[in-house]
């Protein structure tokens, strides 16, 4: 770094160059659009994945950039898809109303819950997320004649997506629809994590303390951000409810927020793509593995968790990322 | 009213001893081990398989639901954990997850996912009138039995060489190093120790807490309350947040079934939202 006095002009500059859309990014964009059209047989499970990147790169924003560790995001995920069927089955079946539905309603509970989440260190965050997450899955579970119960929200139907493409059974409107969501919303974040806001998160991530002292809002920015991935969250839950048409318990699961964490993990915390190519991972490997052993897949899931952070997980990702930002990983050194 | 007391009672004494290790891990160590239900799990398969597959009786193969988990847990500290105590809360989180998971499966490959039966010895069994209270002969047993261990637990931590060794290893471990501590073989002893007592917890459980595949997830929330609400300045906080959140349970699925664990729960948020430090911790 130059020790020249920074000028409000220069730091704009230097921020706006590390906003750039390279071109590994712009490839990574390309071949998942391609893939719309090259790869027909593979969209329903594609779209499974664009899901589980969605809700990965949300996890990705509180975790990576804000320092705040979840075992509850389900949470937000299993209301986003909850709140997306029920507004299908008894208000209106357009599937952008329910998406914007779900994630205004993942976002008041990320609100609410928020406030939660600033008190106490790691240990209590980790127990009061993992505690609201089994609220609402207790919630759930005894609101039957809302939500079905155990048996699971039926009878959703979806409407054509903006009036004109009706879902189709091999999935391929369903994944153009999450990954066009998927898009939006990551390039969204992408602005977010690289305005002074995003840079302000990464210093209380860094060192709350001296982030206050230097005149940041620290609680103001966590609520704000644990709001925006809340949010995100319920996004990925509602695509998932609306184009599967079923929302069951499973949502709000334990092992959703572990599995979450598990994708992010495997992709690298805190480049938000490290949800994605997690996501992409995940699902290659829970089809190979599940292929072998159908009922234990759960072993493998643990033992890679196991196996990565005993290799150290941020050498692994390192190394994923100095591919994808041959200059950010200079910078970074 | 009162069988329900001594019922929670029982039940909080029960969760104590499973949770007593991971108070010490957890709660001295600072190491987040959501993977402690794991080994409270193996002290219950080893008591049920030698019970059924090799007709042991029930008391006998008490030692053994001890012993077990220990080794098991002192091979895992030595050969795994001890690396992590340095590392962030977020990789041993990913870690312990990771041994569930694993448990999991492997317990289901191995014993299938039902139910895993206890036939108790018969002297064991039934209930008998106390003063016109209802008291059942297994839970005195294990009140019986855990109020012996949460005493000699005690003596050890505050009265032994070992206890003030432990302590002093925990507090500062450079500083302790220094004086002549081999600080590795203690958090090695204390985290064998604290495996086995979660296996006996298991062991002794099995018939009230039900055991299967899914235990180590099922109660890992439990383990977590008890050690976190009870906060950790010493072994009698999270004692009374065990006998607390066993009434509750105990008390809460009698008389408002419907409501399910949600109290639990929802108590456990205000409470440590209220107090990050615990219940009955002294502020720091």
């Amino acid at each position: 770094m130059a020790s020249a006095p920074l000028t409000p002009e220069a730091a704009g500059a230097i921020l706006s160059r590390r906003a750039r859309w390279r071109w590994p990014e712009i490839a990574f964009w390309l071949v998942a659009a391609a893939t719309l059209f090259f790869l027909p047989e593979r969209h329903l499970i594609l779209n499974e994945i664009a899901i589980i990147g969605l809700f990965a790169v949300s996890l990705d924003l509180i975790l990576g950039y804000a320092g705040i560790v979840s075992l509850g995001h389900a949470a937000f995920f299993g209301l986003g898809a909850y709140v997306a069927g029920l507004t299908a089955k008894h208000l209106t079946g357009d599937p952008l109303l329910g998406l914007v539905a779900a994630g205004l309603a993942a976002a008041l509970l990320g609100l609410v819950t928020s406030v939660l989440v600033l008190r106490g260190a790691d240990l209590t965050r980790l127990m009061v997320t993992l505690g609201v997450a089994l609220v609402l899955g207790e919630v759930a579970n005894q609101a039957a004649w809302l939500t079905g119960g155990a048996d699971g929200l039926q009878g959703i139907v979806m409407g054509p997506l903006l009036g004109l493409f009706e879902f189709d059974i091999f999935g391929t409107v369903a994944y153009a629809y999450s990954l066009g969501v998927l898009f939006v919303a990551f390039w969204l974040a992408r602005r977010l994590v690289h305005s002074p806001f995003g840079l302000s998160l990464r210093a209380i991530r860094d060192n709350p303390l001296r982030a206050r002292a230097v005149g940041i809002p620290v609680h103001r920015r966590l609520m704000a951000i644990y709001t925006v991935a809340a949010l995100y969250a319920g996004l990925a839950g509602g695509l998932l409810a609306q184009t599967s048409q079923f929302v069951s318990l499973d949502v709000l699961a334990f092992h959703r927020s572990a599995d979450v964490l598990l994708v992010l993990v495997i992709g690298g915390v805190g480049y938000l793509y490290g949800g994605l190519v997690g996501a992409v991972i995940f699902k290659v490997l829970q089809d190979v593995l599940s292929g072998l052993t159908p009922q234990y897949w759960q072993f493998w899931i643990g033992l890679i968790l196991v196996a990565l952070v005993l290799l150290g997980r941020e050498r692994l990702s390192e190394r994923v990322r100095g591919l994808w930002r041959p200059r950010a990983a200079e910078e970074a050194r | 009213m009162l069988t329900i007391l001594f019922d929670g009672v029982a039940y909080g004494m029960l969760l104590f001893v499973l949770a007593c290790g991971l108070a010490v891990t957890l709660g001295l160590m600072n190491f987040v081990n959501l993977a402690h239900g794991a080994f409270a799990m193996a002290g219950g398969y080893v008591t049920a398989v030698l019970m059924n597959r090799f007709g042991l009786p029930f008391l006998a193969t008490l030692p053994l639901a001890f012993l077990i988990p220990a080794l098991i847990g002192l091979v895992l500290e030595r050969s795994l954990y001890q690396r992590l105590y340095a590392r962030s809360h977020l990789d041993q989180v990913l870690f312990s997850i990771g041994l569930v998971f694993m448990a999991v499966a492997a317990v289901d490959f191995a014993m299938g996912s039902q139910q895993q039966l206890i036939q108790l010895p018969p002297w064991l069994q039934g209930r008998v009138d106390i003063l016109g209270v209802q008291v059942g002969l297994y839970r005195s047993f294990i009140i019986l039995v855990c109020g012996l261990l949460v005493v000699a637990l005690q003596l050890v931590l505050t009265r032994t060489r070992f206890g003030s060794r432990l302590r002093a290893a925990v507090d500062d471990p450079r500083v302790a190093r220094g004086l002549g501590i081999n600080v590795g073989a203690i958090f090695a002893a204390t985290f064998a120790v604290g495996s086995g007592l979660a296996g006996l917890g298991g062991a002794l459980g099995a018939e009230i807490l039900g055991l299967d595949p899914t235990f180590p997830l099922k109660f890992m929330l439990y383990f977590l309350i008890v050690v976190t609400v009870g906060g950790t300045t010493s072994i009698t906080g999270p004692f009374l947040a065990s006998l607390l959140l066993g009434i509750a349970d105990v008390a809460g699925k009698y008389y408002v079934p419907s409501l399910g664990a949600f109290v639990i729960y929802t108590l456990m948020i205000v409470v440590l939202v209220l107090r990050p430090q615990g219940l009955f911790a002294r502020g720091r």
